[in-house]
């Protein structure tokens, strides 16, 4: 059967209405069905928790946002750092890509415990964390980005007699692009990750804290709240991102 | 190595090196190319005519024999960038405008640059005919227009040997042709020594002021065929005409026996 395409209005208009019969549906059902408020509460009484513990919120946040970002920066230039040694290295690269690709099969929450058990209850555990958790995807798709320039590229290179420098600038770095951006994407939403998991193990601050004392109080306003903030957080972020990444799209296109 | 001399090879066997045994791709060349030259070299498909311009341009070290350009070592030619090659492929970078590939070569290799490298990029833009066009990225040219900045970029290094590795195997008939006469408006003006590698009788004829036949397994000289007879008085290459013909159905034959 042939399906017409939708129209401009409909592909802006149809989420909006999915979401918001969900939400109408979440609303209804939860008294409907008996589920006291301490459990699950409607969305209105989320909304409302937002308007009066707004600031309570925000304060948690600001130490959350703090740690994904300096995650976010640290694991991903240590990842493209790495990828860089890999790439003019490949000694090192046998020797150690086994290894990192074996650590990275350790579950974060396996992990967390044992990096706030090093370095403490402060911030840097969590960034840390988070920063852990940016560093594979991007260690392995920049490693395979600076892989894509093709023989006959690297061959112009070694005509035009480039140095190593010259090659890496002028050709390998514009190829890995938009495979760094694909795992730039996915980091920032899994650094906010990082920072909550961390948060959850050891401390009394941050959306992570919030998340695990709402819980153990039965505050199901508040846990679901802090829900909402932490996943805004990650759209926030990745729209930076994806903004960043158009301005680089415009400066060095790919071609088709 | 006389002063005039373009190329000159010695006994020169290419391959590569596999594990263990190198596989030898062609072997026991010998050939002197003037300067200034256009030399087309024909071949069937392993003959290794691709490897001996490979070895040209310093990609793949000779196996066994000797190979000079201008007198010098290969390396050292290419690194005083007296050496281009344009590949079958454009090899354009596609984040980069017509004008800004050109530009290229003015902006690597400069440490091992001995001489200077005349900034004329839009000058080259206008030799091959893309005065227009040149903040088009790749990907809004055409094959034909693509090749020609190719061109363009290797001409920015002002060489003394063109390396043409099948440049417009991968392009209709009739752009083809366009490219062959501009090529050869080029390469009268700047007077470069050309060696250009195709698979088309009439495109070696056409071009060459001699054609090199190889012959495939084990890849060898077969011939090397003056073609100065079938050129105008003015120097300018004909298509047709009985000569031409009689050529053609002779490199095919000597195509046919290397091939076995």
């Amino acid at each position: 059967m042939l399906q017409h395409r939708l129209s401009t209005a409909e592909t802006m208009i149809l989420p909006v209405i999915g979401a918001l019969s969900l939400l109408a549906a979440w609303q209804w059902l939860v008294p409907a069905l008996g589920v006291p408020a301490y459990i699950v509460p409607t969305p209105a009484a989320v909304l409302r928790t937002f308007a009066t513990e707004w600031r309570f919120l925000l304060q948690n946040a600001v130490p959350t946002w703090l740690e994904a970002v300096l995650g976010f920066l640290l694991g991903n230039a240590f990842a493209v750092l790495m990828a860089i040694v890999f790439v003019y290295s490949r000694r090192f690269r046998a020797a150690y890509f086994p290894v990192v690709l074996l650590f990275n099969t350790i579950p974060v929450l396996a992990l967390a415990p044992i990096i706030i058990l090093i370095f403490g209850l402060g911030m840097l555990p969590k960034v840390i964390i988070a920063a852990l958790l940016c560093f594979f995807p991007t260690l392995v798709n920049m490693a395979r980005g600076l892989q894509l320039a093709t023989v006959n590229e690297l061959e112009l290179m070694h005509v035009l007699s480039a140095s190593h420098w010259e090659t890496f600038w002028r050709l390998r770095a514009p190829r890995s692009i938009p495979l760094l951006f694909a795992s730039l994407r996915i980091s920032a939403t899994t650094c906010i990750i990082g920072a909550i998991v961390g948060e959850w193990i050891g401390s009394n601050q941050g959306l992570g804290a919030v998340i695990i004392q709402s819980t153990f109080n039965y505050q199901a306003e508040k846990l679901f709240a802090a829900v909402l903030l932490a996943s805004l957080s990650g759209i926030t972020f990745f729209t930076v991102v994806t903004q960043i990444e158009q301005i680089f799209h415009r400066l060095l296109p790919q071609g088709n | 190595m006389g002063g005039t001399l373009a190329i000159k090879a010695e006994g020169l066997s290419l391959g590569y090196a596999g594990s263990g045994k190198p596989v030898r791709v062609l072997s026991d060349v010998d050939l002197t190319v003037e300067k200034g030259e256009f030399l087309t070299i024909l071949g069937p498909s392993g003959c290794g005519k691709s490897t001996f311009l490979r070895a040209v341009a310093d990609l793949l070290p000779p196996i066994a024999g000797h190979l000079w350009v201008l007198g010098k070592a290969v390396s050292e030619a290419r690194q005083r960038r007296e050496v281009a090659f344009v590949f079958q492929e454009p090899t354009l970078l596609p984040w980069r405008t017509a004008r800004q590939n050109i530009a290229l070569p003015l902006q690597v290799g400069k440490g091992s640059v001995s001489r200077s490298v005349n900034p004329r990029t839009d000058h080259w833009l206008d030799l091959v005919g893309l005065s227009q066009l040149g903040d088009r990225y790749p990907h809004q040219l055409s094959g034909g227009q693509r090749q020609r900045v190719s061109i363009a970029r290797a001409l920015q290094c002002e060489p003394d040997v063109l390396l043409m590795d099948e440049p417009f195997g991968a392009l209709d008939e009739i752009t083809r042709d366009r490219l062959n006469d501009e090529l050869l408006a080029i390469w009268r003006e700047t007077r470069t020594t050309v060696l250009f590698v195709t698979h088309s009788i009439s495109e070696a004829i056409y071009l060459g002021g001699r054609v090199l036949v190889l012959a495939a397994n084990p890849g060898r000289v077969q011939a090397l065929i003056d073609l100065a007879s079938l050129k105008d008085d003015n120097g300018a290459p004909r298509r047709e005409g009985p000569d031409v013909q009689e050529t053609a159905a002779k490199l095919r034959q000597l195509l046919r026996v290397g091939g076995a």
